[in-house]
């Protein structure tokens, strides 16, 4: 399958291992991403509260490169335009995935809008006409387009043991937006991805909570506090690793946690990984084509876990299932999903 | 329908030809529904120049006694042949026009509508289209009209007996109301008992009388009562026939119990050896047997053997249940069985079923143990529930002492079912008195949008539970979580939710959640919908012919709805619709014989090429087809008059009765009148 790629500014600097990791899974499951020349940065998450005209445009700038890339050059006249398949373009980073998406999708509903864009597009040449393009996150195009079963086949060495808190951050599920593949409240689909690497899925109910994204520049009482209910409540599940689809997630509780530390005593120690790197393990890939060891706090450590029990001394909740003598305890509500395993 | 339309007989004029019809034309205001829009003066003048027409007039409100009198008057007056009415919808008003024609001696099937009000004037703002569309539409009325051919109404005898589909409050009402009238009752319920989503209930608002007090009576009637046959078990699996003569074949499910040898003891209940989650009627929170009944007070009182879980059925080992009956009333070989049955008349009364809690992630059920349903709550505050009544964790020994009740789960919310579920809130205010009177220093919070109380005796239950110190904020939950903020929060459930009186954030911490989930349609509505030939909404609840005047009656004669099966709603109104339908089909009953309308089809059998593709087109089977002269027949009683095998005939043999092909052809050509000026090509 063929798709566009956008990487973003992160995964050239900070989140290296995000983007080797990416094309190393990617050339097992036959993703072929071909990255769209001459890109440039997104806007992150505030240029567009500050410009809001010259967020657009810069957003629209990569939009039209893409379109223009990656448009279905020689399609016969004979073939009908519907039939040709529109490019999709994918993005690993979810601020980049989300400012992608609602660029082409605000531009679809105000053509007004529209065309003020392509007048400053139009300044280096280029125009995009929306919808012309499908915006997708790497997450959504691993799990629904490659297909876990297709991933359950290429997994050599399973993360057994390993207890993983799948973390989604606040911007890949927001809702309403084209492309939207998760629910929006409690996304499911990294929990499902990684049982099917083998590993152990802890709860983790901030898994879509804010990370503090830039906030640990502008305030870092916000950020650090933000960051410190995430740490303490994966800490609180037990896991041995964070699991992330966003490099600005992964920096914040990589980077930070130490700050975190500092600033509330606290002594967590929970390595930030990629869902690529971990799928690139379970697929037997060198860790060093996935760029681990280069994050902050050391993950290898945990890593070692992988083909152990994993098991932890009690589970949380009562009333599960096996029941002992004398024990009173009402059942738990029935869950399909647990079943299917 | 005025009932002295049965009896007289219509004097109809001989048929002329149509050249020499005399139509009346009637134009309707409807107040402003339709003058508003449609400049009804000019259309009645332009239509009295039309050709057949002898007179026009437009008038305020057709449908009022002085309209119809007009009607009447001028068929009198001026030997009016035809008689048309240009106003609303045939379904509001077609009845009381052909009424007022057969009053002044006209056959009423000699009688058409033309609807320029939900067609026309409700349809747009453009005075001059809907001025011409409503021209076109009197002219195509006029075109048939003088086509039609007068009709006579079949009679056909109603079978007094009626069948009863589900035995819940609303169904077991309906049944008790007609038994106690003296008519027979089929009473059909899929469960091994009767009694409804009711039976689960401990108390129920806003009087707090216990729902087995005031259920169990009636349940025990209707077993005991001579004019009802009691199915339970057993499920509809086909309906065939027309109001007065359903032929309806009923399922009974194996119960592996011969049921004239059970004394009902329970000695097998006891000694059965494979206890299982009930998920059915304790939700989840109780265990049963495999041989077991709902509860100890189920009707009929027979346990019915579950295969899944019997070590007999899974694994031929066992059989301890048939060694300790003392009647030997055990039979593993039962199999199913069918019964036909013969009705006049069906009441539907299938109820509802709970929204799923694991639909809301960010609630927590299923992976937050004190994260309760509604239902749960119900079976736990009950006395014969999983706790015998005691309000406690998911632990099962440790009281809550802090409860949190969150309304509208799954209703009033566009993710899921927008419309309101009705019967919460009022749980919601039950449960917290409950919580009180259980655990009374508990502190209990209801998180609500609005409080839904419109009741007889519900504003002021309401009151009673805000002055026992229940706290109400008002606002959505955003999630339930088990994450802690600070100290205050460990090991508690948080609520985070806006509290829209204050304008804040809110987190109450607390030791129990319960989830006021949404009352849904059955998941196989639209399955037993199609079963009984009656329409669904968009959300699975069974259509009524009218929701505000015609309740409890469908589009499909004969077959009645009464209860939560057309809407989520409590008991009261659930009971009001039992007995207004028993109400309705005893009305029937005791007419003898029903009038049917005599648009029925009819095959010509001399064009009649016997290729039979009309046969499989017909929905009601009504299409015999005799082999030995190779062609078909209509059998009258059985055709509904769809219309449906007129257009399928390949040889044009087909006729349906008032719409034949040149009534049809002819009022085309009227609409397009003004397309082919002077000229009307009729075929
Ligand atoms: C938690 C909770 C608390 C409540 N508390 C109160 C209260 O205190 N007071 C109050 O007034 N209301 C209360 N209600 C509402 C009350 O439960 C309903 O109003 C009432 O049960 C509706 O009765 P019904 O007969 O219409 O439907 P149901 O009770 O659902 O009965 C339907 C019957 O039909 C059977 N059936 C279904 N499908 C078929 C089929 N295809 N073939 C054969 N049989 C079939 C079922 O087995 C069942 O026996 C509460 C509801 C909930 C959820
Ligand atoms: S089947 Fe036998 S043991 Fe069971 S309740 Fe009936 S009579 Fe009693
Ligand atoms: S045969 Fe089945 S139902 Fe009977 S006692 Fe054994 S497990 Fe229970
Ligand atoms: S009755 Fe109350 S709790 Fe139920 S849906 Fe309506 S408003 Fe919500
Ligand atoms: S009109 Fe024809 S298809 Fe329709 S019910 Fe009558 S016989 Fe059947």
């Amino acid at each position: 399958m063929q798709y566009g790629y956008y990487p973003g500014c992160s995964l050239e600097r900070n989140a290296g291992a995000y983007h080797d990791s990416t094309m190393a899974v990617a050339g097992v499951l036959g993703l072929q991403f071909t990255e769209v020349d001459d890109w440039n940065c997104c806007g992150a998450t505030e240029f567009f509260s500050v410009h809001q005209m010259q967020a657009y445009a810069l957003t629209g700038r990569n939009l039209a490169l893409a379109a223009d890339q990656f448009a279905p050059k020689a399609a016969l006249p004979v073939i009908p335009v519907e039939a040709a398949e529109t490019p999709q373009l994918v993005a690993p980073c979810s601020a980049c995935y989300l400012n992608l998406s609602k660029v082409d999708r605000y531009l679809a509903s105000s053509p007004e809008l529209a065309a003020k864009v392509n007048t400053a597009l139009d300044a280096g040449g280029l125009h995009y006409d929306p919808g012309s393009l499908r915006v997708r996150h790497l997450l959504d195009v691993v799990v629904n387009d490659a297909g876990y079963d297709a991933i359950a086949a290429r997994v050599q060495r399973a993360l057994t043991g390993l207890r993983v808190a799948p973390y989604y951050g606040c911007l890949v599920v927001r809702p309403g937006f084209q492309g939207q593949f998760d629910d929006p409240e409690y996304p499911t689909t990294l929990d499902k991805l990684m049982r099917v690497l083998g590993a152990k899925v802890v709860d983790f109910p901030l898994k879509a909570h804010c990370c503090g994204g830039h906030m640990t520049q502008i305030s870092e009482d916000v950020a650090l506090e933000l960051l410190r209910r995430l740490l303490k409540n994966a800490a609180e599940y037990q896991a041995d690793v964070i699991v992330t689809l966003c490099p600005m997630c992964q920096l914040n509780l990589d980077v930070f946690q130490s700050a975190v530390n500092r600033r509330f005593g606290t002594n967590f120690n929970l390595p930030v990984l990629f869902f690529t790197q971990l799928m690139g393990l379970a697929f037997g890939l060198a860790p060093e084509r996935l760029g681990i060891g280069k994050e902050f706090v050391a993950s290898r450590p945990a890593l070692a876990k992988i083909g152990t029990s994993g098991e932890v001394e009690q589970e949380r909740a009562v009333g599960k299932r096996a029941k002992r003598r004398n024990d009173q305890s009402l059942p738990m509500p029935y869950m399909p999903e647990e079943e299917e395993r | 329908m005025s009932n002295d339309q049965d009896q007289i007989p219509p004097i109809s004029p001989p048929h002329a030809s149509p050249d020499e019809e005399r139509v009346g034309v009637y134009v309707c205001h409807c107040g402003s529904n339709i003058a508003r829009t449609i400049a009804v003066e000019d259309v009645a003048v332009w239509a009295e120049q039309q050709e057949h027409v002898v007179v026009a007039r437009d008038y305020k409100f057709m449908c009022s006694s002085l309209g119809q009198e007009l009607i009447e008057q001028d068929i009198q007056a001026k030997g009016l042949s035809r008689v048309v009415v240009a106003a609303c919808s045939p379904h509001m008003h077609e009845r009381t026009f052909r009424g007022a024609c057969q009053r002044a001696g006209l056959n009423p099937y000699l009688f058409e509508m033309a609807n320029i009000r939900e067609l026309t004037s409700w349809a747009t703002d453009d005075r001059e289209a809907a001025t011409s569309k409503a021209k076109a539409q009197v002219k195509g009325a006029i075109e048939r009209a003088v086509l039609q051919e007068p009709l006579e109404p079949l009679f056909v005898d109603i079978n007094p007996n009626t069948l009863v589909v589900g035995g819940g409050i609303a169904g077991l009402t309906a049944a008790l109301e007609l038994a106690d009238s003296g008519y027979h009752v089929y009473l059909v319920d899929r469960d091994s008992s009767i009694g409804g989503q009711m039976a689960k209930l401990d108390k129920t608002f806003p009087t707090l009388d216990c729902a087995a007090c005031i259920l169990t009576p009636k349940m025990v009637d209707a077993a005991n009562h001579p004019n009802i046959t009691l199915m339970t078990w057993s499920e509809v699996v086909a309906v065939d026939g027309f109001v007065g003569n359903f032929s309806v074949q009923v399922r009974h499910k194996p119960r592996y119990i011969i049921e004239d040898l059970c004394t009902g003891c329970g000695t097998c209940i006891e000694k059965c050896p494979s206890r299982v989650l009930d998920q059915h009627f304790e939700v989840g929170l109780g265990y049963h047997k495999a041989i077991d009944r709902n509860f100890p007070q189920a009707v009929p009182k027979y346990p019915v053997i579950d295969t899944t879980h019997c070590i007999y059925f899974q694994r031929g080992k066992c059989r301890a249940c048939q060694v300790v009956c003392p009647t030997n009333a055990i039979d593993f070989t039962q199999k199913e069985t069918f019964e036909q049955l013969e009705v006049g008349n069906i009441i539907l009364a299938t109820g509802y079923e709970q929204f799923d809690a694991r639909r809301v992630p960010q609630y927590g059920y299923g992976r937050l143990a004190n994260v309760f349903t509604s239902m749960e709550f119900e079976r736990m505050v009950n006395a014969a529930g999983p706790t015998s009544g005691q309000v406690v964790l998911r632990d099962g020994v440790s009281a809550p002492q802090s409860v949190g009740i969150i309304h509208c789960v799954g209703s009033r919310d566009k993710n899921y079912n927008e419309y309101c579920s009705r019967a919460c809130c009022m749980a919601a205010l039950k449960f917290a008195h409950l919580v009180h009177e259980r655990v009374p220093d508990a502190e209990v919070y209801n998180f609500y949008i609005d409080i839904r109380a419109a009741g007889k005796h519900y504003e002021e239950f309401y009151h009673r539970v805000l002055e026992e110190g229940t706290h109400f904020i008002r606002g959505r939950v955003a999630e339930v979580t088990d994450a802690a903020r600070g100290p205050g929060e460990e090991g508690k459930l948080i609520i985070q939710a806006e509290d829209t009186l204050i304008g804040k954030q809110r987190r109450i911490p607390v030791d129990m959640v319960v989830l006021m989930v949404g009352m849904e349609a059955r998941h196989d509505s639209r399955n037993v919908a199609s079963t009984f030939g009656l329409g669904c909404d968009f959300e699975g609840w069974f259509t009524e012919r009218h929701a505000k005047l015609d309740p409890v009656v469908t589009m499909t004669e004969g077959i009645l709805i009464a209860g939560a099966c057309q809407g989520p709603k409590a008991i009261p109104e659930s009971v009001a619709q039992g007995s207004a339908a028993a109400a309705r089909v005893a009305g029937l009953i005791g007419r003898r014989t029903i009038k049917l309308e005599p648009v029925r089809a009819s095959i010509e059998a001399a064009a009649c090429s016997g290729c039979r593709i009309c046969n499989n087109v017909c929905p009601y089977h009504a299409i015999v087809f005799h082999e030995a002269i190779k062609i078909s027949e209509v059998i009258t009683a059985l055709c509904q008059g769809c219309g449906a095998c007129v257009a399928a005939c390949p040889s044009a043999a087909i006729t349906g009765a008032h719409f034949t092909r040149e009534q049809v052809l002819s009022q085309i050509d009227g609409l397009l009148w003004d397309m082919q000026p002077g000229v009307l090509v009729l075929a």
